[in-house]
């Protein structure tokens, strides 16, 4: 079966925007993401090598803060959430199928590598944002934090300038 | 009014709503292309603008719901999530996760909704990212003195620039609007397409409409609080004949007996109120009516609400708006604070009243005159109104 056309993008804009109000509203806070891989890390840290978290500074700021269960978070949740929507929204749409999507001119193999190398790197630089496109960038815009705004130009920005070098991967 | 969590909806719940609220996030994501880095990086390489489009709208959406929200006293500002700002770490952040975009294709939250359907390289992606927190959380001391440099505080872009918020939303809006008609005509130049004419749809102008005249009503329409001012200086004298009032000698009666449903909200001046207060008053304030704290305050079941003001027409302004505002078990000091001073607090006055009232009131006056001041000395007002409720928390 042939995969469904994407929704027009400024009603699937109005849309996660009316999602995004709604999170305000209720809850006084944004989405996110990154706080998921987050909890998540340190939840598998703090499973796998208790000791070191419990002596480490980083660790313990935050174990502390989340009463020493770091999954139960409210953007863990949300991200549950996010997966379980997401493969609702590709089951309607036919477009479930385990595959790895790639420029023409680079292999199966570099696309992973860069794919992990992207995400270790998106999530470090997440660290310092305080959030990635979701929780500084988008949320940031929403309420209109200085902060989350010159993220939110630094990603965009940054990801320009460096454009141009990493042509080959997707042109 | 807003935000719901924690007193409408519970801690727990929020968990629940947490689940939903992503469970929509996901689908829309999903939807609108966001499954696949090709569309994604296609922002960068000018083949592809859904990303901007989505992004611009989605933020402009939101922003403007916010702003009018609070301007209609729907939303407490003060009690969400302001992403704080530490300006190095936010742009080093940013540049970092800009080079991560480029080489990786995804951003968090789009690698996940791609892994959920089976992208194998976003799943490869989300592991990166465990990898991530993981060496910034060991290197931590190395980041520590970047990561907490140069902090502004919860500011908000249009303090820090110096317009108003109005101002600096119409212009979001517009460039936003200038940014979809230019990026179209990019995109027909890359992809050597032939440029269609710019349409007007209707319901592109008309939800354009509605945001700018959202994002100017600040402006130019008065906010809930002083439209509410406004109309009790107006309509707050005919509330007389309505107002279930209390007359000095009940007050004392009651104050004396330690009656338990009193409330005293007192609207004097702080100057005034540390002079002189009456036992476990609250101090409150015009402003205090637009605080949730406060206004839960006055909700407290089972409590009769007495408004002291100076006098008695402040007193019917204040209890206007406080009916205006839900709040019914409201009750005002006849005469204001003037007359409970003359007839129960003036040894003086009282006895200048001696022969126009009568034995019984006179005697009780007296004996109230002298323990008044003392149950005033052994039950200090509870001063201002306490503000229990904190900023929520948010951000990854």
């Amino acid at each position: 079966m042939e995969e469904n056309k994407y929704m027009n993008p400024y009603l699937a804009g109005f849309l996660l925007g009316l999602v995004l109000l709604a999170t305000i509203y209720i809850t006084g806070r944004g989405l996110g993401a990154s706080g998921a891989v987050k909890s998540t890390t340190i939840a598998i840290v703090n499973s796998i090598a208790p000791e070191h978290t419990h002596s480490d500074k980083f660790y313990q700021e935050y174990l502390t803060e989340h009463e020493d269960n770091s999954l139960k978070n409210w953007l863990v949740f949300e991200v549950v959430g996010v997966i379980i929507g997401a493969f609702i929204s590709g089951l309607i749409s036919n477009r479930l199928s385990f595959k790895i999507e790639h420029g023409p001119k680079i292999t199966n193999r570099l696309r992973i590598a860069t794919a992990i190398i992207g995400g270790f790197l998106f999530s470090f630089g997440a660290q310092f944002g305080r959030g990635c496109t979701s929780g500084a960038a988008l949320s940031g815009m929403a309420v209109l934090s200085t902060g989350g705004i010159i993220t939110m130009f630094a990603i965009f920005g940054g990801a320009y300038a460096f454009a141009y070098f990493f042509r080959k991967l997707w042109l | 009014m807003g935000p719901l969590v924690p007193d409408i909806i519970g801690n727990d719940l929020n968990y629940i709503v947490a689940l939903i609220i992503g469970i929509l996030f996901g689908m829309v994501l999903e939807q609108a292309g966001f499954s696949t880095s090709k569309k994604l990086v296609g922002l960068f390489y000018g083949y592809d603008f859904t990303v901007l489009r989505v992004f611009f709208t989605a933020g402009i959406t939101a922003m403007v719901g916010v702003i009018a929200l609070n301007h209609f006293g729907l939303l407490d500002i003060n009690l969400i999530y302001i992403n704080p700002t530490y300006l190095w770490s936010a742009l080093v952040g940013g540049i970092i996760m800009g080079l991560g975009f480029v080489i990786g294709g995804f951003c968090p939250g789009t690698s996940i909704c791609a892994a959920a359907i089976g992208k194998i390289d976003a799943m490869y992606f989300v592991l990166g990212s465990l990898l991530g927190v993981l060496v910034f959380a060991e290197g931590y001391p190395l980041f520590e003195g970047l990561y907490k440099a140069e902090f502004w505080g919860n500011v908000r872009i249009f303090e820090t620039l110096g317009m108003s918020q109005s101002i600096f939303a119409t212009l979001m809006v517009l460039i936003a609007i200038f940014s979809f008609w230019f990026v179209t005509k990019i995109e027909h130049k890359v992809n050597k397409t032939k440029p269609e004419k710019f349409k007007f749809s209707p319901y592109y102008i008309s939800l354009t409409t509605v945001a700018l005249i959202l994002v100017i009503s600040p402006l130019v329409m008065p906010d809930r609080r002083e439209s509410l001012l406004n109309e009790a200086n107006d309509k707050g004298k005919l509330l007389i004949n309505e107002i279930s009032k209390i007359t000095p000698d009940e007050l004392a009666l009651r104050i004396i007996r330690g009656d338990n449903t009193l409330q005293i909200i007192d609207f004097r001046p702080q100057e005034e109120f540390s002079k002189f207060a009456l036992p476990k008053s609250i101090h409150f304030t015009f402003d205090n009516f637009f605080e949730k704290d406060a206004l839960k305050q006055l909700r407290i079941k089972g409590k009769n609400n007495i408004i002291i003001t100076k006098d008695e027409n402040e007193a019917l302004k204040m209890a206007y708006i406080a009916f205006k505002l839900g709040i019914k078990n409201i009750s005002i000091l006849d005469g204001g604070m003037n007359n409970f001073t003359e007839s129960i607090l003036d040894k003086n006055s009282i006895e200048k009243t001696k022969n126009l009232v009568n034995n019984d009131t006179y005697e009780f006056r007296l004996k109230a005159s002298n323990i008044i001041p003392l149950l005033v000395e052994q039950n200090k007002s509870s001063g201002t109104i306490q503000k229990k409720s904190k900023r929520a928390l948010g951000g990854c």
